[in-house]
């Protein structure tokens, strides 16, 4: 796919704002980098005068980052499949099919999820604490999971269902002629299609399921089943002197796995498929 | 949210209906179940709550006792809360629908057609902002404004800055609370309308600005009369979605101010924490979270009737 460069005036105006606005950005992370490397880090962004990567060694160490992190993986990833996999389907209906109370529908199940996280805490712990005898939630990550898919659905199947509604009709209609059932003609023909969608489902799920404190925070009581983002929380309300070294360190790697997943799936955000087999 | 092509299929009669009910039923109903159990449920617990005087210590904890609209009426005469509130809606203002939204758009209409590897860069420098997670990011700001001059810590990277250029140092967070904590979330969530209207721009056919290039139209007037038109799908998305999340945020904003100096920066979120868990008044401060969530809906609604959206 060719790409096409402008190198005109307003081209280089953008490069100019471009530069600014990723300064802004960047500013702030400059003192995560820089402090990481300082075994006495404070406040104020200097090069260290002896530059190691101890900070990161104790933190590896201390037996903070094996176990808590692998927790947050399995939760992260497993919410991530989950969602996807839900909201996908959820969101294909959704998209193509009318039925008198789709509005309604639509938004009663984005205001619910709209609703602040420190609400849904006493409730749901009520609930598994009800649903003991049955079905054993507390403590497990089932429990913990079924939750952050929960209140990850209903942000995302909205958004699934946007990129939904931009895969033409016509494509699956032209794979229905052909003899595929709905099923089929939803993974081979429409799935591919909708893979920015499903990529920024991907990132966004991962990302709310790793940095949620309060839902493993309160399900969980075995320490060794917290995962990273309860740990750092504690970390960085450690009182005492904190260790702005070991903060920033920690920080770092705990930000990231998301980075990788980020730039991993980052090239399908791009709708580059041109199938041609529509017109206008 | 992209381009509306053709999307639907065509209103089924008869048999070829209920064939859809079932399917949509089907293809639904896991997502609907999960939801309805562990969102829903909770819910509606929590509206109960809302309405008893449930606490986690004293009269309301041995026997919560139901008292209808009563947290509702003391909350609407309680002057901290409509405080709270205007905080909220400043911010919300500030940082979602001027900050992250414009900025976003700005983002990903200047983006288009430049160098893919200074896009990729420029990119996962604004995602870095918006993933990392609340705590960090808000110990992030703390740190980049932190010194001034009564200050007993180091300066942060700000007041470096300025001092090098002789320009005033600040207690950033002291005086400007507001402004520090409308920028900071700014600087955090603007990847994520990035990453919609980028995606969203790219559902538009090239032929359409080139057409209107050739009819003499200079970048602001194909911006504002094919763009935005076209993307007014994907406007109210985000819109909506900022908002509620924005109404929701809290650790940013407690990391770095903890709702102070005073109450400045007391956001609705901060006040239902400090009422609910520091009071331990969980049914007031379960009513608070639901009247964060109506403020939430009654926005969304008016941005849609504004947009003159439809879904």
């Amino acid at each position: 796919m060719t790409i096409k460069l402008n190198r005109s005036a307003p081209s280089i105006i953008a490069y100019i704002v471009l530069v600014f606005l990723g300064i802004f950005f960047i500013l702030p992370f400059i003192w995560v980098l820089v402090s990481s490397l300082n075994t006495s880090a404070t406040f104020s962004v200097t090069w260290p005068a002896h530059p190691s990567l101890e900070n990161f060694q104790i933190v590896i160490s201390t037996g903070l980052v094996a176990q808590p992190f692998k927790n947050s993986l399995i939760l992260a990833g497993s919410t991530m499949l989950l969602t996807i996999l839900l909201s996908g389907l959820a969101a294909y209906p959704l998209s193509r099919y009318h039925f008198r109370f789709k509005s309604a529908l639509m938004y009663g199940i984005l205001f619910v999820s709209a609703l602040p996280i420190l609400a849904f805490i006493t409730p749901l712990y009520a609930l598994y604490v009800a649903l003991d005898p049955i079905v054993h939630m507390i403590d497990t990550f089932h429990g913990v999971i079924l939750f952050l898919v929960a209140s990850a659905l209903p942000f995302n199947i909205w958004l699934m269902k946007n990129y939904l509604d931009s895969v033409s009709i016509e494509l699956e209609e032209a794979a229905w002629v052909d003899g595929a059932s709905t099923l089929t003609a939803l993974f081979r023909v429409v799935l591919p299609l909708s893979a920015p969608g499903i990529a920024v489902v991907g990132v966004l799920s991962f990302t709310g399921a790793w940095s949620n404190f309060f839902i493993p925070f309160i399900i969980f009581q075995n320490p060794d089943n917290l995962p990273a983002s309860v740990n750092i929380f504690s970390f960085f309300g450690a009182y005492g002197s904190v260790n702005y070294g070991q903060l920033t360190a920690y920080a770092m790697l705990y930000a990231l796995p998301v980075m990788v997943l980020y730039i991993t799936v980052s090239r399908f955000f791009v709708k580059g498929v041109n199938l041609g087999g529509v017109k206008g | 949210m992209q381009v509306e092509v053709a999307r639907s299929v065509t209103p089924a009669r008869g048999g070829r209906r209920r064939t859809h009910l079932r399917t949509g039923i089907l293809f639904m109903s896991p997502a609907f179940l999960i939801m309805l159990i562990f969102l829903i449920g909770p819910v509606l617990y929590a509206v109960y709550v809302s309405g008893t005087n449930m606490a986690l210590t004293g009269v309301g904890a041995a026997s919560p006792q139901w008292i209808g609209f009563s947290n509702f009426s003391h909350i609407l005469q309680d002057n901290a809360f409509f405080n709270a509130l205007r905080v909220s809606l400043t911010y919300l203002v500030g940082s979602a629908l001027i900050g992250q939204a414009v900025l976003g758009m700005l983002l990903a209409l200047l983006m288009r057609h430049r160098h893919p590897v200074f896009k990729s860069i420029l990119g996962a420098i604004a995602v870095a902002a918006w993933i990392i997670p609340d705590v960090v990011a808000g110990f992030l700001w703390y740190a980049f404004l932190a010194g001034g001059p009564q200050s007993i810590v180091t300066p942060g990277l700000l007041n470096s800055i300025l001092s090098t250029f002789g320009l005033p140092q600040h207690a950033w967070l002291q005086e400007y609370p507001m402004a520090a904590v409308i920028v900071a979330n700014t600087w955090r969530g603007t990847a994520f309308s990035m990453l919609l209207y980028a995606s969203a721009l790219e559902g538009i056919p090239p032929e359409l600005f080139e057409a209107a290039s050739m009819d003499g139209a200079n970048i602001w007037k194909r911006v504002r009369y094919i763009t935005l038109p076209l993307l007014k799908g994907t406007i109210a998305t985000d819109l909506v979605l900022i908002t509620l999340a924005t109404l929701s945020d809290f650790t940013l904003v407690w990391v770095m101010t903890a709702g102070g100096p005073g109450f400045k920066t007391q956001l609705l979120t901060i006040y239902t924490y400090q009422q609910a868990f520091k009071f331990y008044e969980l049914g007031y401060g379960t009513a608070i979270s639901l009247l964060i969530l109506a403020v939430g809906a009654v926005l969304s609604l008016l941005y849609l009737r504004i947009l003159r959206i439809e879904l």
